[in-house]
């Protein structure tokens, strides 16, 4: 393992669990490590490219990390998002860090 | 039945360009697309926002990249077809293609190319059972015939621009308009939410917030929707129409089921030629396609889009002679006419 990656566990939308290495020196956010990992879909996640603007990276933290507050945006996508609960985050909008290590999430349905 | 050369499905950055490569060797272009407005995601998702990656723009954004694309092509006259989905293809005898919209809008061409990136946007609907069962019959995801709302009572869903934006305009409509939305905070232009808290302060519409939709209420049609306000007892609101406008979603859609080999939801093409599918005489081009190395940028689709003319010409024009010009040379014979050239350069002798 590079010393640069975090380890953190997804589970994807069958209910898989994976355990991944996931680079904080590349400028990368939870909704990339998804797609890089192939995780989801291809077209069913990250749709907006990363914008906040679609939802399609909703997911819910499992654990218990502190991660950086919600900006204006991604609140205002979770508004109008479905299967949204108090755990959900866009995974755009989570930048990969070594604060992450340990991480859990789960990826909420593809709608 | 609209004839062309080429029809395109999708009028994205990548299907607008191919109508102008596809100009310069003289082949017509229609393009299909379900949206009511050519750009695509630039137009429908993120047309305010800047993109740095486009060759000799530092920056552009989005939706002025379809104005510009529109412009370019505009000498070519493509045809559209908007606010369809391209549902069925026909290979005729004769190798041709007819492609149909789910509205019955026919298209025969000799060439098709696929330029849908990650599919058609279709409406994402709110998670109630039986939603599907109102569909047309009061619920409506699209606004396509403001009329129909004359008079009546309307209750709209959803707190971005489009929510705002049709709140405004059925204020002076509809008999009621009623706006409700998850929370207090709407995301959308200033003066849209500006304009929407006027017409409150009036009491020309109703705010409900932050609240949800829980479950419709009707037999044939609509006729009232459980409403429930954040830890409050739901109760119900009487209403003709409900509208839930909750953005857009793209879906593969129909053409998953055209024969073409598909691998991880995108179309497989050859990129060692000319980007053609499994089925000969129909292209993928853009985000849509896949092949080993595929990197989804625009400026990707263009250069696709350019090899899928000239393989196109060649069906089109069997054994004809071509050979490749420069448009600062040759310059741009449009099809209406129009001819853009380079200068003359100035011969003048110096005494």
């Amino acid at each position: 393992m590079d010393s640069n990656d975090v380890k953190i566990t997804i589970i994807d939308r069958d209910g898989v669990k994976h355990n991944i290495e996931a680079p904080t020196d590349m400028s990368m956010n939870l909704m990339e490590v998804v797609r890089s990992y192939e995780l989801a879909s291809e077209g069913t996640i990250g749709v907006c490219g990363g914008m906040a603007m679609c939802a399609s990276c909703q997911c819910y933290i499992n654990s218990e990390h502190d991660l950086p507050e919600m900006q204006d945006d991604e609140e205002a996508m979770l508004s109008e998002a479905f299967y949204v609960k108090e755990s959900s985050r866009l995974g755009c909008q989570i930048h990969i860090s070594k604060d992450l290590e340990g991480l859990e999430v789960e990826l909420a349905p593809e709608s | 039945m609209i004839t062309t050369d080429i029809i395109i499905i999708g009028a994205g950055p990548t299907g607008l360009f191919a109508v102008f490569e596809a100009g310069l060797l003289k082949l017509k272009c229609h393009l299909i697309d379900a949206l009511p407005q050519p750009g695509g995601q630039c137009s429908e998702i993120y047309p305010k926002k800047p993109i740095y990656d486009i060759p000799a723009y530092p920056e552009i954004l989005a939706g002025d990249l379809t104005d510009k694309l529109m412009e370019q092509c505009k000498q070519f006259e493509p045809g559209f077809t908007l606010g369809e989905r391209a549902e069925t293809i026909e290979k005729k005898e004769d190798g041709t293609f007819i492609v149909t919209t789910n509205k019955g809008t026919k298209h025969h061409a000799p060439v098709v190319a696929i330029a849908s990136g990650l599919g058609s946007f279709e409406p994402r609907k709110p998670l109630l059972d039986n939603i599907t069962d109102f569909e047309d019959k009061g619920v409506e995801y699209i606004i396509k015939e403001p009329e129909i709302y004359r008079n009546k009572n309307v209750v709209i869903a959803g707190g971005g621009d489009s929510a705002l934006d049709w709140v405004i305009f059925l204020a002076d409509v509809a008999k009621s308009v009623t706006l409700v939305h998850r929370r207090n905070e709407f995301r959308g232009h200033l003066d849209s939410v500006e304009k929407v808290q006027e017409l409150k302060n009036q009491g020309k519409i109703n705010l409900i917030t932050p609240a949800e939709i829980t479950a419709i209420v009707g037999n044939d049609k609509v006729q009232a929707l459980e409403i429930t306000k954040k830890d409050e007892a739901p109760f119900n609101l009487e209403t003709d129409h409900f509208i839930p406008l909750f953005g857009l979603s793209p879906k593969l859609g129909p053409i998953a089921n055209w024969g073409l080999d598909i691998e991880k939801n995108a179309i497989k093409v050859n990129n060692a030629l000319d980007y053609q599918t499994n089925i000969p005489g129909i292209f993928a081009i853009g985000d849509g396609n896949i092949y080993p190395g595929k990197l989804k940028l625009i400026l990707c689709g263009f250069h696709e889009a350019t090899l899928m003319c000239q393989a196109a010409y060649q069906i089109i024009n069997p054994g004809k002679r071509y050979v490749l010009k420069y448009t600062t040379v040759a310059g741009v014979d449009g099809f209406d006419g129009t001819r853009k050239e380079a200068p003359k350069s100035v011969v003048k002798t110096i005494d």
